[in-house]
């Protein structure tokens, strides 16, 4: 009864879909109806063709089709949105890269938030997805809830990357930065992420462990508090049903503050939160040893999303926000410090008694090595929060430099450590097919995200003092275009560094690849009599 | 009174309040005595379950075995 009842809404979405594409209004809705309509086609086929097949006898262990399809998802994206990252970068400083023939389409403009979306949400959000998948399992000891819901956030997630990467391209932005996608994109994923906390809240209900471990604490945190800032940041009314433009509910600057509420907590939910979980997971398993200190875990979970929520005025120094907000939030942004060093020292201070194997063991390393960046951007959010160094740093490279330290250091590297971690375990091998290709990866990232941070430092501070530089008089020294050519240097060095962090990415993809190909099975365990 | 002005007052008296001892709550619980001994288990979790579930049925003493 089911499978005709999905077969007969799957064949009904192709209808509407092929509909809505005749009387779309703009290219980008027109081309995503036809993807929304192949892809429900596709669906549909599949669908009849297996209708009556017999049903299989239920699995009882654990689900981990999805976290296999997540780590592949996870390395591809990762490449893809570090290439689009070195191109705009090569296109900043030669912007003859711009090409005239692909004007409108793969210019610096388009280009950008494609690169942001693809390495935040493609390559972030199939890490958490992935590590939320595993995390869950073996903390309660049992099986995902919900079947083959698990499957439909996978699949509906990348449904999703596609609409908003396409949409980008052919124009279809409602300009929010870092939430982009327009209206019936927005809607996509709050389906798919009101699934995926069923699936994530079912697992906790059932679990086997009584106690719910801090990792599933800090995924429960961010998976809620992602939904509620999307719904809110998203909230607008679509000129037409037909066309990708919407009207947002909110103007003026209740509209930038509900922004940066929602930007300032994507960051601390999405890229802070849930990658905290991982580390409290994957670090205590690679170290072989419990966490640090489990109550400083618990201060740490309750002191940083007390404190997050609130820091989000910080983007808006200096403009019509009101004096009291942005005084709030540069306060709560000073005080988060604490907690986020607390995390840090937790979870560094797991590997105490065991610091040799920083010696030996390469993956241990690059964790470490994420939680010492996430340390050092925790400490230069707050500083560059405050009002009077907001003022230098505030529209130059400086804040680049800090997301991308915070970005490529802390996300990349725990996502790194976190693949080289599953992949020999989802696939059975007994070992990575190369310890010395982990070593390579290691130093190419961390030496391209060195000098990535330290060429915007330097022109950060430097285009922030030549904009503020006056003469004798009170006139401003210099032009704006004269702090661009003085960037040039730096600017070149800047994507040397991203063509070090992607190959360093590559170089992974390939280790993983080959673990898979080649490396032994694990031999089987000797199962002790019942 | 106005509505912004009645959310201006409230947020920063009782909701600043009752958030505050929430907190101050939650650090007092984690330290309560005789916590360590629960601590020490739970950090032990991500190590007891690689393979496979723990069994149906099985209670909350056999899911740690």
């Amino acid at each position: 009864m089911w499978n005709y009842v999905r077969i007969a809404v799957l064949g009904v979405i192709v209808v509407l879909a092929a509909i809505a594409a005749s009387f779309g209004r703009d290219l980008a809705y027109q081309v995503h109806m036809v993807i929304v309509m192949l892809v429900a086609g596709g669906l549909f086929l599949w669908q009849v063709r297996r209708a009556d097949e017999p049903v299989g006898v239920p699995d009882t262990g654990y689900m981990d089709g999805p976290v296999r399809a997540g780590v592949i998802a996870t390395s591809f994206w990762g490449v893809v949105g570090f290439l689009v990252g070195v191109v705009i970068a090569f296109q900043l400083a030669y912007p003859g890269l711009n090409f005239e023939w692909a004007q409108g389409y793969a210019n610096f403009g388009k280009l950008r938030p494609l690169h942001t979306s693809a390495v935040i949400f493609a390559f972030g959000g199939n890490a958490l997805l992935m590590s939320t998948f595993y995390i869950v399992q073996r903390t309660t000891a049992a099986r995902l809830w919900g079947g083959n819901l698990a499957w439909f956030v996978f699949w509906g997630y990348q449904l999703f990357i596609v609409l908003a990467a396409t949409g980008y391209l052919l124009g279809g932005t409602q300009s929010k930065e870092y939430a982009e996608p327009e209206w019936y994109v927005d809607l996509w994923l709050t389906v798919v992420w009101v699934a995926f906390l069923a699936v994530f809240l079912g697992t906790i209900l059932k679990r086997k462990e009584p106690h719910i471990y801090v990792a599933n604490w800090f995924l429960l945190s961010f998976i809620v508090t992602v939904a509620m800032l999307h719904v809110v940041n998203n909230l607008a009314i679509p000129v037409s049903i037909f066309g990708s433009r919407s009207v947002g509910v909110f103007a003026g600057v209740q509209d930038a503050m509900v922004q940066w509420w929602y930007g300032h907590n994507a960051v601390g939910f999405f890229l802070t939160a849930g990658f905290l979980g991982m580390m409290y997971y994957f670090v205590p398993k690679q170290a072989e040893r419990p966490v640090f200190s489990y109550k400083l875990s618990i201060i740490h979970f309750w002191a940083l999303i007390f404190l997050y929520i609130w820091a989000g005025p910080h983007h808006l120094h200096y403009t019509a926000l009101p004096d009291w907000a942005s005084t709030l939030g540069m306060v709560f942004s000073v005080i988060l410090w604490m907690p986020s060093w607390g995390g840090m020292i937790n979870g560094l201070m797991t590997l105490s008694g065991a610091w040799d194997k920083l010696r030996t063991d390469p993956i241990i390393r690059m964790m470490v090595i994420s939680i010492g960046f996430y340390g050092m951007s925790t400490f230069e959010g707050p500083m560059m929060s405050i009002r009077a160094v907001n003022s230098l740093s505030h529209y130059t490279d400086w804040t680049i430099g800090h997301v991308h330290s915070g970005a490529l250091g802390w996300n990349g590297m725990i996502t790194f450590g976190a693949l080289y971690f599953l992949v020999p375990r989802l696939w059975n091998r007994e070992r990575l097919y190369s310890l010395s290709l982990v070593s390579w990866h290691f130093w190419l990232a961390t030496i391209g995200i060195v000098l990535y941070a330290s060429s915007m430092w330097v022109t950060g501070i430097m285009e922030g003092l030549m904009w503020r530089e006056v003469d004798a008089n009170g006139f401003l020294v210099n032009a704006f275009a004269d702090t661009v050519s003085a960037k040039f240097p730096m600017y070149v060095v800047r994507a040397l560094g991203g063509v070090l962090f992607l190959s360093g990415a590559v170089i992974m993809c390939w280790n993983l690849w080959m673990t898979v190909k080649a490396s032994p099975a694990k031999a089987p365990v000797a199962v002790p009599a019942e | 009174m106005e509505t912004y002005t009645f959310l201006r007052q409230f947020a920063d008296s009782w909701a600043l309040l009752v958030l505050f001892l929430f907190f101050l709550g939650v650090i007092l619980w984690a330290f309560r005595p005789g916590s360590s001994e629960t601590h020490r288990d739970a950090a032990g979790i991500p190590f007891r379950h690689d393979d496979k579930p723990a069994p149906a049925g099985a209670d909350e003493q056999e899911a740690r075995t």
